[in-house]
């Protein structure tokens, strides 16, 4: 009886726990999030959980530390999601032009950045980043260039947090590109080498357009990512020194849980999740035409 | 061999000249490569067994009497232990139920083409988790579920859920539709189609979808940090916590790192045919 009311009813009742799932555990916060968005709810403050319309997003709007972190969130994320682009497709190409002894080894060691817990490797870069004991400022020293401060500089602390996010996450641009490579028709590369193409020539106007679609899903990918980096930031700076590598995510998180001030924070989540699926759309957008 | 170097003039030995410098500059460029991806990997593991003072020693010694004394302490004053269980009970927890609801939801996906399900699974994957983890700590906070197993595997699901479904739906979808429609035929009901029919031909797709599962859960700092206080800390939470105290304590925090970070690494290679699929999965068409 119980068996034949499933299969009448598998449409529904195969997904129904997942459903369950996403309405206690993701819609419903998001709804609650917007309703204490326009709470003046505050721990710190002694506010209690009542509405005061539209007041936390006016206060967002003349917050200069809530401006400094949008201009961080977008540097940081501009500059690691380009460098990994770039970075990530030359050494797909460079991994994939030949044939060599320990190809797969190579492969699988591209694996071991992402998978690696972000924390742990944050600790590592902190020691190598270490102005004065760091074995980074030790080797530029022995090479006569200068010597940053790295994380404890305010102009340095974003590219260092940068670099720390391409040496993790270059690798999957490498990985997603590798795997775009394989599924490449061999016509049009048989076809430039008939009609006498060099490398580049074929590089150029026959791999790269050919692997367009992958590499800006790739690049979408980074962007979801990147916009949304806590680990390493939290973990190495905590968003300083001062607010100078203070990013979206980490001064809501403060905000949240260091004043308790969670009007505040949930209008300033509101306005990141915003950002976010505004580009998430994109995603999906730009999937769906790229694969006509 | 013999025969073409003896009767080789200057152009083909120009060209092998080439190709020589061209390999080298070749192997140079990889090896830079693999320089770049190892020297923190190797940083972490010289210095975990290092003392202190060989730590901030300059130039570093690439050769040195390694001591163990960094893991003892990290082991014996820290209860590192406790917070290794911790980790893994709430990775297969996360992974286990996320499994049981989201193998079922994948096929349902794959099959009924429910995409709008499949978009809202995805979200979670894309919204920052801090969208959900402020009202999440509110409401555990008012059930009295902060630092609880149950609070924690529930937000790791949160990341560990979008990989399953990320992994399986195209994996469903590369199963026949005649396979099981053969089992209804012969009077198989629903479920038992699912379970005996397509979740064997899934292996390797389970396998994907649950170790991405476990070591993103295992990885997970945010929703860590806030929700495991005491009783639930989790590994990147005690490790975090070691550079709170004034004097950083260098050797034990690389050796921490080492615990921590050694086994998501072996099982990532083990198993790692597996993970490149299940990471290119969504960029890839298919």
């Amino acid at each position: 009886m119980i068996t034949r009311f499933i299969d009448r009813h598998q449409r529904w009742l195969f997904p129904a726990p997942a459903v369950i799932f996403i309405v206690l555990m993701m819609i419903f916060p998001l709804g609650y999030t917007l309703w204490n968005s326009f709470s003046g709810w505050s721990l710190t403050a002694g506010r209690p959980n009542t509405l005061i319309g539209p007041q936390n997003y006016v206060e967002l709007l003349q917050d200069a530390r809530f401006w400094n972190a949008v201009l961080n969130t977008f540097y940081f994320t501009a500059l690691a999601m380009t460098v990994e682009l770039i970075l990530g497709v030359s050494i797909a190409l460079l991994l994939d032009a030949k044939d060599y002894p320990g190809k797969r080894i190579v492969t699988s060691l591209l694996l071991l950045p992402m998978m690696a817990t972000p924390v742990a490797v944050a600790m590592v870069w902190l020691l190598m980043f270490e102005p004065t004991a760091g074995v980074i400022n030790f080797v530029l020293d022995e090479l006569g260039l200068p010597e940053p401060l790295w994380i404890a500089g305010t102009n340095s602390v974003i590219p260092s947090l940068a670099l720390v996010d391409i040496w993790e996450w270059t690798p999957l641009i490498t990985l997603i590109v590798l795997a775009g490579l394989t599924g490449l028709p061999s016509e049009p590369f048989e076809a430039a080498r008939v009609d006498g193409a060099s490398y580049w020539q074929t590089l150029r106007r026959v791999t790269l357009p050919m692997l367009l679609p992958t590499i800006s899903v790739a690049g979408l990918l980074r962007f979801i990512d990147c916009i949304k980096t806590f680990d390493i930031i939290y973990a190495m700076t905590g968003g300083g020194p001062g607010f100078s590598s203070e990013t979206l995510n980490i001064y809501t998180y403060t905000q949240a849980f260091y004043y308790f001030n969670f009007g505040y924070a949930s209008a300033l989540l509101v306005i990141f999740f915003t950002i976010v699926t505004g580009v998430s759309l994109l995603v999906t957008y730009s999937r769906r035409r790229l694969e006509v | 061999m013999a025969a073409s170097t003896t009767t080789a003039t200057s152009r083909p030995r120009r060209q092998r000249t080439r190709r020589i410098a061209g390999n080298l500059i070749y192997t140079m460029a990889l090896l830079l490569v693999v320089f770049f991806l190892l020297t923190p990997f190797l940083w972490m593991v010289l210095n975990a067994f290092k003392t202190p003072l060989q730590i901030i020693k300059l130039p570093p010694e690439l050769i040195f009497t390694p001591t163990l004394r960094n893991f003892e302490n990290v082991f014996g004053t820290q209860n590192f232990m406790r917070y290794i269980m911790n980790s893994v009970f709430i990775g297969a927890g996360c992974t286990l139920i996320g499994l049981l609801i989201g193998l079922p939801a994948a096929y349902s996906i794959a099959r009924y083409r429910q995409n709008r399900l499949a978009v809202a699974i995805l979200m979670a994957r894309m919204v920052p988790g801090i969208t959900f983890l402020v009202p999440l700590f509110i409401v555990f906070r008012t059930l009295g579920l902060v630092d609880s197993y149950a609070s924690l595997i529930l937000a790791h699901m949160l990341v560990g859920l979008p990989f399953i479904v990320w992994v399986m739906v195209p994996f469903f979808e590369s199963i026949p539709r005649e396979l099981t429609e053969a089992a209804v035929v012969d009077g198989a009901s629903a479920v038992r189609t699912f379970v005996t029919v397509v979740l064997p031909l899934s292996g390797p797709g389970i396998v994907t979808a649950s170790i991405l599962s476990f070591v993103f859960s295992w990885n997970n700092f945010m929703f860590s940090v806030v929700l495991a206080t005491n009783k639930t800390r989790t590994v990147p939470v005690a490790i975090y916590n070691f550079i709170s105290y004034a004097q950083i304590d260098w050797g034990g925090l690389m050796a921490a790192a080492v615990v921590i970070t050694l086994p998501v690494l072996a099982l990532a290679i083990i198993t790692q045919r597996y993970v490149i699929r299940g990471l290119t999965a969504g960029a890839i068409k298919g």
